[in-house]
């Protein structure tokens, strides 16, 4: 099985069947088109998840031209898929509800789309404003506008915030995204499977490991190759040492927008111990250079950890407990970006994201890859929906993680590490990994001389900054940094 | 209500000293492969297309194959070590990549010459105890950002050397770019050089910033920050860790000589 329950949609029944999937609960987890017989007829491409821990279905719909059926209002997440389509592949959209481009900032127009096979395209760029609401006029000039970066104070990655606000209270915001696009899915084409997985390290660095693993995992599926136990178990390893860094950097970053500076000194130092001892072991901070299609390129050395483990454990149970305690950072936090389970929901939330306000979702579990099913796995919910919950939910995960990992390490198997892996040409699969932040997919397509086609890649934080802007209109300014803090997002994934 | 003061205390100073002395942090990292040419085969070009940045690259026919290393376009993804079949290439914990010259990170058969000490002694006495640095990300990975952000953590603690991340570039006396330059942060990035203050500085931190790296070029980026405004040191790294950065912001302010030459560290430095 390359692709999970693939399955032709014709045009006219797409809407029909979007309709009944998501009436019966399904979710639509993304979209995206190729061009598999010339840039004259393109195929979308929808990954459906009709249960929780149902199996994938992956829809493929032809439309013999470059107009397709919207879907977004009917499964409103798929919105920012389709602009980015109609962005990058040049599809347009019948009724698309929001036809402004999402991924080419106002004011850059493209010679021919960038994803069209064969494309030598050309961007031209001179800046123009957003389009944003009107506030009405001469009568409402009490209302402000707050346009905030793309450079921004401390060292943060580059965006826009645009506020529109009375005082404290924010009336609308509206983040304009996609300044660091860099076309990381082009890059991909014409290049070899092997390279690819250098490559996909470096889309979203604090997501190195999880963009790797994905894309891999799509890779061996397209070549049906069997990845060795060890190699299984080692990446799981990977992974969650990943989190763990991740997660103690965000409590950091956290206790800085509360201003509890023993709190974002301490995460920070216990995050800077993660690193290091990531280092030791693989010889790379950020956990880069070891998975590789097929396997892991080399053996990690795990001399030392498990006691290195347990004393970070100790130390982080010792500041949760104070976190937790600590009236003056949780009076900041409770309460504050509250988003509804229906929204998480339908808005396609990711991650600690939704399990912080009451989804059971966790792919590690739900579509079970690499050594988890297993493992001990815990997969930590709050109901709440605050930045309380989704602090509560990252300081559960740690503990969770650095446990997985000590008992992995016990039971480690023997064994080869790799196998060969090459997909043969014409073949596609799809991978996921569930990274600190969320779902991860790639989908991969080879070419015909074995070389990569078309890769796409729907990273966690694509889908968690759709979401982030409804917990900020009508809120106020005083919370804003812990809101957005509180959501752990980053910009190099969803840019791409 | 916890007494976070006292169990700061508790903690006790956990600050390096590094680099006047004890631990830099780095133990384990495989940093820039070493390189030695008199191990090439004739005709072998495995490293050169195991390479996805094309820091590799080799020219000639069969015979009298040359082989070209550029560490400013280096990711240190290991793939040349990997696939190498003589050892030519070999793995190396050097990290210490910062250069005032983007030729010093080329690796070349005799070491280049020394460059010039013009302005020895004046940075120095201007900044060398106060440097105030605006970054700006121009669309990187968020890979160096991660390591950027690790500079004030209790470990490296850089206000201890008089280093300082600003708001506003009027205070700048250093802009720190990381990534490739992408089409709409390079009009941003001018602004903000623009509203520096002379004298100032400019660094390139990271592979992207240096050269583009593995992502540069396309439709949508630069590649690197050369093409768009003056560089005074390169950092190759991907990302280079957070000693490689101070290191290299000691090398700014002539507090630390550079170690690199001709594509290769020394241990000492040079003392230009």
């Amino acid at each position: 099985m390359t692709v999970p329950n693939l399955e032709a949609v014709a045009r006219v029944d797409l809407r029909h069947r979007c309709k009944s999937a998501v009436d019966a609960g399904a979710r639509m987890q993304m979209a995206y088109a190729w061009f598999p017989d010339g840039p004259q007829d393109p195929e979308v491409r929808y990954v459906v998840h009709a249960g929780t821990r149902e199996p994938l279905q992956v829809w493929r719909c032809r439309p013999g031209s470059h107009t397709m059926p919207s879907l977004a209002t009917i499964a409103p997440l798929l919105s920012w898929y389709e602009r980015e389509i109609t962005d990058l592949c040049g599809l347009q959209f019948e009724d698309q509800p929001q036809p402004e481009s999402l991924v080419l900032l106002p004011g850059a127009t493209m010679s021919t789309p960038p994803l069209l096979p064969g494309a030598n395209a050309a961007l031209s760029y001179v800046p123009a404003a957003s389009t944003l609401p009107e506030m009405g006029g001469s009568t409402r000039d009490d209302v402000q506008s707050l346009p905030f970066g793309p450079v921004r104070a401390d060292v943060l990655e580059s965006a826009q915030f645009n506020f529109y606000y009375i005082g404290e209270a924010i009336l609308h915001y509206h983040p304009q995204l996609f300044f660091k696009h860099r076309g990381m899915e082009k890059r991909f084409e014409n290049i070899t499977p092997e390279l690819g997985a250098v490559l996909a390290e470096r889309v979203s660095g604090v997501g190195s490991v999880a963009h790797a693993l994905a894309y891999c995992r799509a890779l061996e599926a397209a070549a049906g190759c069997a990845v060795p136990a060890r190699a299984h178990w080692l990446r799981v390893l990977l992974a969650e040492l990943e989190r763990v860094y991740n997660h103690l950097h965000y409590l950091g970053h956290l206790c800085h927008t509360t201003t509890l500076k023993v709190g974002e000194a301490e995460g920070k130092y216990l995050e800077e111990l993660a690193k290091q001892l990531n280092c030791r072991a693989v010889g790379s901070r950020l956990l880069r250079g070891l998975v590789s299609p097929g396997g892991l390129r080399r053996e990690p050395q795990l001399a030392g950890l498990p006691e290195q483990l347990e004393k970070l454990r100790s130390e982080f149970v010792r500041y949760s407990v104070m976190l937790e305690a600590s009236t003056t950072h949780l009076d900041r936090l409770i309460t504050t970006g509250v988003l509804s389970r229906k929204l998480a929901f339908d808005q396609g939330a990711t991650g600690p994201i939704e399990r912080a306000s009451g989804l059971d979702r966790d792919l590690r579990r739900d579509q079970p890859y690499a050594a988890y099913p297993e493992l001990p796995l815990k997969v930590a919910v709050r109901e709440a929906g605050d930045a309380h919950a989704r602090q509560q939910l990252r300081i559960a995960e740690v503990d969770n993680s650095i446990e997985l990992i000590l008992e992995l390490l016990a039971k480690l198997p023997g064994g080869a590490l790799s196998t060969h892996c090459r997909p043969s040409p014409g073949s596609e699969g799809l991978g996921w990994s569930e990274s600190p932040r969320g779902s991860l997919y790639y989908a991969v397509h080879i070419d015909n001389a074995g070389r990569l086609a078309r890769v796409k890649i729907k990273s966690p934080s694509f889908s968690n900054w759709r979401v982030f802007p409804f917990t900020v209109h009508d809120s106020n300014m005083m919370d804003y940094a812990i809101n957005e803090a509180s959501f752990g997002l980053t910009i190099a994934g969803c840019d791409r | 209500m916890p007494l976070w003061t006292l169990y700061g205390l508790r903690q006790g100073r956990v600050s390096t000293r590094w680099p006047a002395s004890g631990d830099d942090g780095q133990s384990g990292t495989l940093g820039m492969p070493h390189f030695d040419p008199a191990k090439c085969q004739e005709g072998c070009r495995r490293c050169a297309e195991a390479c996805l940045p094309g820091a590799i690259t080799v020219t000639g026919a069969a015979q009298g194959t040359r082989v070209a290393v550029d560490y400013g376009r280096c990711v240190t993804c290991q793939m040349c070590v990997e696939v190498c079949p003589t050892g030519a290439f070999t793995a190396s914990g050097d990290w210490a990549f910062g250069a005032r010259r983007r030729e010093d990170l080329v690796w070349m058969q005799a070491a280049a010459s020394k460059d010039g000490a013009a302005l020895k002694g004046q940075i120095h006495r201007l900044f060398g105890r106060s440097l105030h640095v605006r970054h700006v990300d121009a669309g990187s990975c968020n890979g160096c950002e991660s390591e950027l952000q690790a500079l004030n953590n209790p470990f490296y603690n850089l206000h201890r050397l008089g280093v300082f991340f600003t708001a506003s570039p009027r205070f700048a006396d250093l802009l720190l770019v990381t990534g490739p330059v992408t089409y709409a942060l390079r009009g941003p990035l001018l602004e903000t050089y623009e509203a520096m203050p002379d004298p100032k500085f400019v660094m390139a931190v990271g592979t992207c910033a240096v050269s583009g790296g593995t992502n540069g070029g396309g439709y949508a980026c630069g590649n690197g920050l050369d093409d768009f405004v003056p560089v005074d040191i390169y950092l190759p790294g991907c990302p280079p860790n957070p000693a490689a950065i101070i290191h290299a912001l000691l090398m700014l302010l002539e507090r630390a000589p550079q170690r690199v030459r001709g594509g290769r560290i020394s241990a000492g430095g040079d003392g230009a």
